[in-house]
């Protein structure tokens, strides 16, 4: 009952903070999407890595570890520490820039502003708002678990995800980006401090990892789990293509806009690496060894379910059933609003589909000439409810795992559509209908994935590489033959 | 510069592909961590001092100034 107090604390606490980012608000909607774009260096710093680690970091990546061993981290954490802050150190700042100089909120503004169209910018919305849908589920779901397993029980995942969604609906709905951003921070400095810890406790509470490991390399159904030996090395180089999506994630792009001062950048790429690897080490290391847990009837089904069919189980709750049987209550309280915190992270995504919606449908239609930025700032919340209903109803009956979730449908779509941002933000030549043919093609891909068989690859390839280099291609060939954009909009994207 | 930048950066992301490490897990790092684990641990870090130096040597300068400026009419 205690750890589940805790928990519920948290969640009270993050909804006053964004009760009181509202009371700070001025109602226009750059303040309410963008914060006034005036986000000081250490809120953006925290708050922009914790829009990013989501239930996929904490839930997701234990799970996967728990099937397939430590290959997880090499395979998300480490090249994630490579290529994000590469992503934010030249792509992130000249989004930024952009915003700053044109008053762009979105990136499809920028698009439509950079390439001189309309339409295909409408199609770019909708493509990216599907890909979004996936992680803000996951979310829900992620919120769900925690509470379920947190509470032995007593508190169903309907009602965990129900809760967690309208928390999160009701803080993003109040606070917009000030609220979200605030609390992101918020939850970024509180598990960064609680993850360690948690290795420590659980590791005592296993006996000592030496000995886990020395028995799971001594037995021939585990030792595997402690190298790479089952996973294909071309896989694993494919995997380095994932993270390219995490430029292109709106909620990312927008919130690149926010930073009061392009400096704000610098700290957030230099830590962001040790960030990474804070969160993702003992969360990979707690999946791995938990293959040992066999006192926890929870993950002993899923051991023996695993030895008996030869396949991955779904596993998203491993860390918390560690949590909840070896910390003592009050810590596995504490501990529990710290990976709900990262499960939260929701809340960005949300908001960002709330602020296309409104500026780049409800705007560019014309609907703010005619009704007024408060009505604006209204339908965006309206969106919001729409958004996370649709989300809680849907995580409801998803039978994936969160991991499987994330990097098959958004992360390998949004890698995709990371040659958009480069084209139009650093080569002249490219044209709206080389950006058009890119968008079709991922489209068309993201459909065909959705049919094809889990863990589908071409040529030993994971989708995201063909689907990358498909839309490099696309965007090129066709910009090459198109008519460009007006000198004018070039120079004034190129005057740097 | 740029182009000793650029072979810097793809180097350190051809080290992500630790071949060499595929197939073992010793030596364990403090008893636990197996060293397909904390080779990349060590690949995160590394990555942080890799991006000190690239915020010294690579910040785009002009680009605030640029997005500063009142845009012309």
């Amino acid at each position: 009952m205690t750890p589940t107090l805790f928990v519920l604390a948290y969640l009270a606490i993050v909804l006053y903070i964004g009760i009181f980012a509202f009371r700070q608000s001025r109602g226009q909607a750059e303040d309410y999407f963008l914060a006034g774009r005036s986000l000081g260096p250490w809120v953006f710093v925290l708050s922009l890595f914790g829009t990013h680690m989501t239930a996929f970091a904490i839930l997701g990546s234990s799970g996967h570890a728990f099937n397939f061993g430590i290959v997880t981290f090499g395979l998300m954490a480490s090249s994630s520490a490579i290529v994000v802050p590469i992503c934010l150190l030249f792509i992130g700042t000249r989004l930024w820039a952009v915003g700053k100089k044109f008053g762009h909120i979105t990136p499809v503004q920028i698009f439509r502003d950079r390439w001189e169209c309309g339409h295909i910018g409408t199609l770019i919305f909708f493509l990216q708002a599907a890909l979004l849908v996936p992680y803000i589920i996951i979310g829900v779901m992620g919120g769900g678990t925690t509470l379920s397993v947190i509470s032995g029980g007593l508190i169903p995942f309907w009602a965990g995800g129900l809760l967690v969604a309208a928390v999160v609906m009701s803080y993003v709905f109040f606070g917009g980006m000030r609220g979200t951003a605030w609390v992101n921070a918020f939850q970024t400095a509180l598990f960064l401090t609680f993850g360690m810890i948690a290795v420590a406790v659980i590791g005592n509470g296993m006996g000592g990892f030496s000995s886990i490991a020395e028995r799971m390399l001594s037995d021939a159904k585990s030792a595997h789990l402690l190298t790479r030996e089952k996973y294909s090395p071309l896989a694993f180089l494919s995997y380095t293509f994932n993270p390219l999506s995490a430029i292109a994630f709106p909620h990312i792009a927008i919130f690149c806009m926010t930073a009061k001062k392009m400096t704000q950048f610098k700290k957030t790429v230099m830590l962001y690496p040790l960030c990474i690897l804070l969160i993702w080490l003992p969360c990979v290391l707690l999946g791995v060894f938990a293959n040992q847990a066999m006192e926890i009837p929870a993950l002993a089904a899923k051991i023996d379910l695993k030895a008996l069919t030869g396949r991955p189980v779904v596993a998203d709750d491993v860390m918390l059933q560690l949590l909840s049987h070896f910390a003592p209550e009050w810590l596995a309280g504490m501990l529990g609003a710290g990976i709900m915190a990262a499960v939260m992270a929701s809340d960005s995504q949300i908001l960002a589909l709330s602020t296309m919606f409104t500026e780049d449908i409800f705007a560019f239609y014309g609907a703010r000439e005619r009704f007024g930025q408060k009505a604006q700032v209204a339908t965006g919340r309206l969106f919001i409810v729409l958004v996370t209903a649709f989300a809680y109803f849907t995580a409801l009956n998803v039978k994936a795992s969160i991991f499987d979730l994330a990097v098959q449908f958004s992360f390998a779509g949004f890698s995709a559509m990371m040659p958009l941002y480069v084209g139009a933000l650093f080569w002249k030549g490219s044209t709206k209908w080389g950006a058009l043919a890119s968008t079709v093609w991922v489209a068309g891909c993201t459909i065909a994935l959705f049919f094809a068989a889990r863990g589908f690859t071409l040529f030993g390839l994971s989708p995201v590489v063909p689907m990358t280099l498909g839309s490099v291609f696309l965007l090129w060939s066709v910009s090459l033959v198109t008519p460009k954009p007006s000198a004018s909009t070039v120079n004034r994207y190129f005057s740097v | 510069m740029r182009t000793r930048i650029l072979l810097i950066l793809f180097a350190y992301y051809a080290l992500h592909q630790d071949f060499w490490n595929w197939n073992t897990a010793r030596p364990f790092l403090f008893g636990f961590v197996p060293i397909g684990l904390w080779y990349h641990a060590l690949y995160a870090a590394g990555a942080a001092a890799l991006m000190y130096f690239l915020v010294r040597w690579a910040w785009p300068e002009r680009l605030e100034a640029w997005a500063e400026k009142e845009p012309e009419a």
